[in-house]
């Protein structure tokens, strides 16, 4: 899953630097203000280990072996935000020392496997296993399921990078320029080997060292368990809600990728397979269609399913361009902006609802510092 | 790649020291080649980071294969220039490279819809120029930036290239946990090959795959718990020599004429390639 150079185009590669700075910044900045002298040498290490981690043959069933990202058990021990920096500390240091990844897509490789990997990894396990005592199974339970989900939500987001590119960049003649299968190829290609080899080996590594931890070292869990005591415990927090104050940067990157993100559907052309019912019938579509079907002649009328169904189901905006919006363009802008827009209002929605629901009645607010 | 002595029953464990063994070996050679005397080693690194960097990108931006082409000849004489031997390059990167990046494009003169230029007998698959080209395109970029990449790093001692970082204005913070990432890398790695090593000294019989898949996450847990022990020492000793939190890092490069004249070989080869490969 690490993208090497050549692979994403310029233009994707600074998107996702771009996308990938924010968290960055805020990763160090809590981090910092929670650990404070501790962090250059726990992070160092800790990445150490997890570049280390990276090096392991982990057996699956079936015979065979894959190599783990270990950014479950990272973002299980760590928190979230310290896995972010150990993680990218290690992916730098591979793809720069050991030439595993790209330098272009040093950001692509941290935005996917550091933070994507590391949010979600963190998100399940902490939604999974509740307020579970620390030794409980139910966290092994999480913490494999985190793993899992962790490794195939940054392999989903690595595959739509990659199949995004031969959409959007192609010579004259048609031929992409970079990573050459389009969404429908590249989706499936990634994700089977995710969801089955390495997805499995994150499984194992995630819940059998939650559960070696548990019988043999459990003060390590209790970071991302706040509440939960062990005998001796001494509390030290991560704050359950985000301050606008150190959170400022992710929404402005929010916001960024907002205008950014429908920037690329105005590329010229329809995507192969994305024709309309109408397509059929004009000359000038029917050439294009033509054109990117190896030269196969698109039938005269439109299938008749394709008619049927096309009616069946009326999204919001059709075609990506509201009928109140006259100009094609702004129509595609505004509807990615809405798209984009569902998906983040979701995903708060979510994170709120899994605080409100750890935190319970009783439960205490989460500390209020201003920076 | 290679399979466990053992029939591949427990190969994992002898593939993981392999792959441990490997690493180690890749940062003793590129020490030393840092260390020998050729054009890029005289540079001062931050030129050399910036000026690399410069290179790398019109070779992720070029739409034309002469200029990555192009690109990819400059990579090979400074190589020769900095006495970075060429079968070093061939194994590492170029095989290493066409390897993985050949396989993935494979495929895609297959896929790629577009102009057929060629009949697979036998199979009736077409091959099609665009999709030719695109796969060129993959191979020759992922070749490209991967050999100035490697020129960086086997000319260039790796604390130097971290210092030059903060040309860049990477956070003198994480430039201080890169380097001690780096420094501990290497212990990490040796506990993890001393862990798989004696564990491997104690097997008598093979594992079944439950058992392997055990060790394997025990292995980790250990390194784990290992790994916060040696984070508490570092710190404990790291305070003990006067660390309060607050980190510098020493700026002792000196940029010369040749450096100028350098930088400005890099810039103008970069934006010619630039300006070539719209």
């Amino acid at each position: 899953m690490h993208i090497p150079d050549g692979y994403l185009s310029p233009a994707t590669c600074a998107a996702l630097y771009g996308g990938a700075a924010p968290f960055w910044y805020v990763a160090l900045r809590r981090t910092r203000k929670l650990l404070l002298t501790r962090l250059v040498p726990l992070i160092s290490v800790f990445a150490a280990f997890s570049f280390v981690i990276m090096m392991f043959n982990i057996p699956i069933p079936g015979g065979t072996t894959a190599h783990p990202l270990g950014v479950g058990i990272a973002s299980i021990v760590l928190g979230p935000w310290a896995s972010i920096l150990a993680l990218s500390t290690a992916l730098f240091i591979q793809a720069v020392f050991f030439g595993d990844g790209g330098i272009t897509t040093l950001g692509a490789n941290c935005f996917n496997m550091a933070i994507v990997g590391s949010l979600i990894a963190y998100l399940v396990y902490r939604m999974v296993a509740g307020r579970s005592a620390i030794t409980s199974s139910r966290r092994v339970v999480a913490a494999a399921l985190g793993g899992y989900l962790a490794i195939n939500g940054a392999a989903l987001c690595a595959a739509v990078e990659l199949g995004l590119q031969p959409h959007f960049f192609k010579t004259a003649a048609g031929a992409p320029l970079y990573a050459p299968y389009p969404l429908h190829i590249a989706i499936p290609a990634i994700m089977i080997g995710h969801l089955t080899f390495a997805g499995l080996a994150e499984l194992v590594v995630s819940g059998g060292v939650v559960a070696y931890l548990q019988r043999a070292n459990p003060s390590l869990l209790r970071f991302t368990a706040p509440g939960i005591s062990l005998p001796q415990e001494e509390s030290q927090q991560v704050p359950a809600e985000t301050g606008w104050s150190t959170a400022r940067p992710l929404w402005t990157a929010v916001g960024l990728l907002l205008v950014l993100a429908p920037l690329g559907l105005l590329a010229a052309g329809k995507a192969w397979g994305e024709w309309s019912v109408h397509d059929f019938s004009s000359p000038a579509a029917r050439r294009q269609i033509a054109k990117a079907s190896q030269n196969v002649t698109p039938p005269p009328v439109a299938p008749s399913g394709l008619k049927r169904w096309s009616t069946f189901w009326t999204a919001p905006f059709p075609d990506y361009s509201p009928s109140f919006v006259h100009k094609p363009a702004f129509g595609y802008i505004l509807s990615g902006m809405f798209g984009t827009g569902i998906i983040v209002l979701l995903s708060v929605l979510m994170g709120w609802l899994a605080a409100r629901f750890r935190r319970g009645p009783s439960g205490t607010r989460a500390r209020t510092e201003e920076t | 790649m290679a399979s466990g002595k053992r029939g591949g029953k427990s190969g994992f464990l002898e593939r993981t020291t392999a792959s441990f063994v490997d690493a180690i070996e890749h940062a003793f050679y590129a020490e030393e080649t840092a260390r020998a005397d050729g054009l890029l080693q005289r540079l001062d690194p931050r030129v050399k980071l910036v000026g690399i960097l410069a290179l790398i990108l019109p070779a992720a931006a070029a739409r034309r294969f002469a200029v990555i082409g192009g690109l990819l000849a400059v990579a090979i004489v400074l190589a020769a220039l900095s006495h970075v031997s060429f079968g070093v390059l061939l194994k590492r990167v170029w095989i290493a490279v066409l390897l993985f990046t050949g396989v993935i494009a494979l495929p895609a003169p297959f896929v790629t819809p577009g102009q057929v230029v060629y009949h697979l007998p036998g199979l009736g698959w077409t091959v099609t120029s665009q999709g030719l080209t695109s796969a060129g395109y993959l191979v020759l970029r992922a070749e490209t930036a991967a050999t100035f990449c490697v020129l960086l790093v086997l000319t260039t001692p790796w604390n130097h290239v971290l210092k030059a970082l903060r040309v860049l204005r990477v956070p003198a913070v994480l430039v201080t946990v890169l380097g001690m990432t780096y420094r501990y890398l290497f212990l990490v790695l040796q506990n993890a090959h001393d862990m798989f090593e004696s564990r491997r000294s104690r097997m008598v019989g093979e594992l079944t795959g439950r058992e392997r898949r055990r060790v394997a996450a025990s292995s980790a847990a250990v390194l784990m718990s290992k790994t916060f022990d040696l984070s508490s020492e570092v710190y404990l000793a790291m305070q003990s020599r006067g660390y309060r939190g607050d980190v510098s890092v020493l700026d002792e490069f000196r940029v010369r004429s040749l450096d100028w004249s350098m930088l400005a070989g890099f810039a103008l080869i970069s934006a010619a390639a630039l300006w070539w490969g719209r």
